[in-house]
């Protein structure tokens, strides 16, 4: 298989990434050869084969219904990049 | 003093021949002097470390100290800690001071006692094999300045090659702690997954990520491990275990070790000089009184494509996290909310981790989830299942780290899959979920060479004892890269 350049802006825009003209044909260029490499796996019929997600068989833990964080908004807020009023600022959404 | 290991370091501590404000202060210059031309930390806030210097000589003082209080180290820049800046190698963090402690911070600081001298470069978001994806520049090989350390622990890997720090933590999702020890002639131990906390240690590939120690010898790892370890209620992964004694098995002999060499590791692919010291390592493991096992590992050739789809897939969306909102970076022009997101993260993130969020994001996509995602799944358990196989007949599997040791700087950045086959070795060992370690044995044409030792799940006290023989038999660990002193 090999991606288009529509398609690498497809995804591009998927995951939120503005790419230029010229970053989106080096991109398809890289993408397709790791492409090459993945496409190994279509070779392996694994038919009947369960899909692992994860290296341990865990089942989610349960902790009671308590508090257990202190409240620390006030720092982590002091991290954004721009907040008013304890509310962070983004450009708006709704006219 | 900078080539002592811990057990030493804590009994000159204890017996006040020098105190942690001296001994921090030491490497502490050490780090103004070398690093410049190595790059290996990105972070050194003297004031704050000669501050835990001072209360860990107190906790000597009065006698509450651990058996690593005092001791300084260096943290890969992966683990958030309190009032450090946490950059993660990324633009995207470059302005980011944690606001709170990783778990395994917090065991070493406060549990342990520790000193950390800064915080060491590394791969963006630990995305890569050399180091150079970083946003703060390259590291250098203390074996030699023109080729890379490793990655994507890479600046924890030349920290402590170059004594710039007796210990450092590093974490380890296809590789990033065992290939830069190979390459750095140092021993690292990634754990089984779910041994070490995830807490606070920024993430790239969560079924996968996993924090380890990295030394100059298997029983540095030891020492370090059993302050890393441990169950953690904050990870949803972490295994609620008893504590163990990680060097317990340290002085176990080797005699009737079983050790399966899986054919797959030792065919064409791997560079000559490397196998040459492979194979020598394992000839002193059989005077050692160990038995060779043939074995196989029919799938791992599949590990490289397989990870490429899993890793990838899990970091687009663990990587959606960075979005201009709440913390990091944010692009200084954009029009609507939409276009916020597209620069910031155009801005913020790097080429290999751009590349990485699209093949996730890809894979992951309506149509293409079955033919990508399940299959990497279902091949990941595969690859499991050959393992466990293969230790019906062998105690510890034992092959090379790497297929050559350290490249040039630039030799591979320009293509990102012969960059991807560097861990062709190391990867299956995190599909699977089982610990490994890269141990010093030997060298070709002068650059350091790693034996890896994969060992069944919970194992790592024997690899570690495993390890530790052949150190006593050896001397590859002890031997320093020219112009360290």
């Amino acid at each position: 298989m090999s991606l288009t350049l529509d398609q690498v802006q497809r995804i591009a825009h998927l995951a939120r990434i503005e790419v230029s003209e010229a970053e989106a044909l080096t991109t398809q260029g890289h993408l397709n050869g790791i492409f090459q490499l993945i496409e190994q796996m279509q070779a392996v019929d694994t038919t009947g084969v369960e899909p692992m997600a994860h290296a341990q068989d865990l089942s989610q833990r349960l902790r009671d219904d308590a508090v257990s964080e202190t409240d620390r908004r006030a720092a982590y807020q002091a991290l954004a990049p721009e907040i008013e009023a304890g509310l962070f600022l983004v450009p708006k959404v709704i006219e | 003093m900078i080539n002592t290991g811990l057990k030493e370091l804590s009994q000159a501590l204890a017996a006040k021949k020098i105190s942690s404000v001296e001994l921090s202060s030491l490497f502490l210059d050490r780090i103004e002097r070398l690093n410049p031309d190595l790059n290996a930390f990105v972070t050194v806030d003297r004031e704050k470390s000669l501050k835990s210097a001072a209360d860990a000589d107190a906790r000597l003082a009065a006698g509450t100290a651990g058996a690593l209080t005092g001791i300084p180290i260096a943290q890969k820049d992966i683990f958030c800690a309190e009032g450090w800046t946490t950059t993660c190698g990324s633009k995207m963090l470059a302005n980011f001071v944690a606001p709170y402690d990783a778990t395994v911070i917090e065991k070493l600081h406060a549990q342990a006692g520790m000193v950390s001298l800064g915080k060491t470069n590394m791969d963006e978001f630990a995305m890569g094999s050399s180091n150079e994806t970083s946003y703060f520049g390259p590291v250098k090989n203390p074996w030699d300045r023109t080729r890379v350390p490793g990655g994507s622990s890479g600046g924890s890997a030349a920290a402590v090659a170059a004594r710039l720090a007796p210990v450092a933590t590093g974490t380890d999702t296809g590789g990033s702690i065992r290939q830069p020890a190979g390459l750095c002639n140092l021993t690292g131990l990634k754990p089984t997954y779910g041994v070490v906390s995830r807490y606070g240690m920024i993430a790239y590939a969560s079924s996968l990520d996993q924090g380890g120690p990295m030394a100059q010898s298997a029983e540095d790892c030891a020492l370090l491990l059993n302050a890393m370890a441990g169950f953690d209620p904050r990870d949803s992964t972490s295994l609620e275990r008893p504590a163990e004694d990680y060097a317990r098995d340290l002085d176990k002999p080797l005699a009737g070790l079983r050790i399966g060499l899986p054919k797959e590791f030792f065919a064409a692919g791997c560079d000559a000089g490397v196998m040459a010291a492979v194979q020598a390592a394992i000839k002193e493991y059989e005077k050692l009184g160990a038995a060779i096992v043939d074995v196989s590992l029919p799938n791992s050739h599949l590990s490289v494509p397989a990870y490429y789809v899993i890793a990838p897939a899990e970091a687009s969306s663990n990587l959606s996290r960075y979005d201009g909102v709440r913390f990091g970076y944010r692009a200084p022009e954009y029009g609507n909310l939409d276009d916020m997101y597209m620069k910031t993260r155009a801005q913020g993130f790097g080429a290999e981790v751009k590349r990485r969020i699209l093949i996730g994001a890809y894979v992951l996509s309506h149509g293409y989830y079955d033919a990508y995602y399940l299959q990497a799944q279902r091949i990941r358990r595969l690859i499991a299942n050959d393992f466990v196989e293969a230790f019906k007949s062998c105690d510890v599997i034992m092959g090379p780290t790497s297929p050559t040791t350290a490249f040039r700087l630039g030799e591979k950045s320009a293509d990102p899959v012969q960059m991807y086959l560097s861990d062709i070795y190391t990867i299956a060992v995190n599909l699977a979920g089982l610990p490994g370690m890269s141990v010093p044995c030997g060298f070709a044409d002068d650059l350091p060479v790693g034996l890896q030792l994969i060992g069944n799940y919970f194992d790592e006290a024997r690899l570690l004892g495993v390890a530790h023989r052949y150190q006593m038999a050896t001397d590859w660990h002890r031997r320093l890269p020219g112009g360290i002193d």
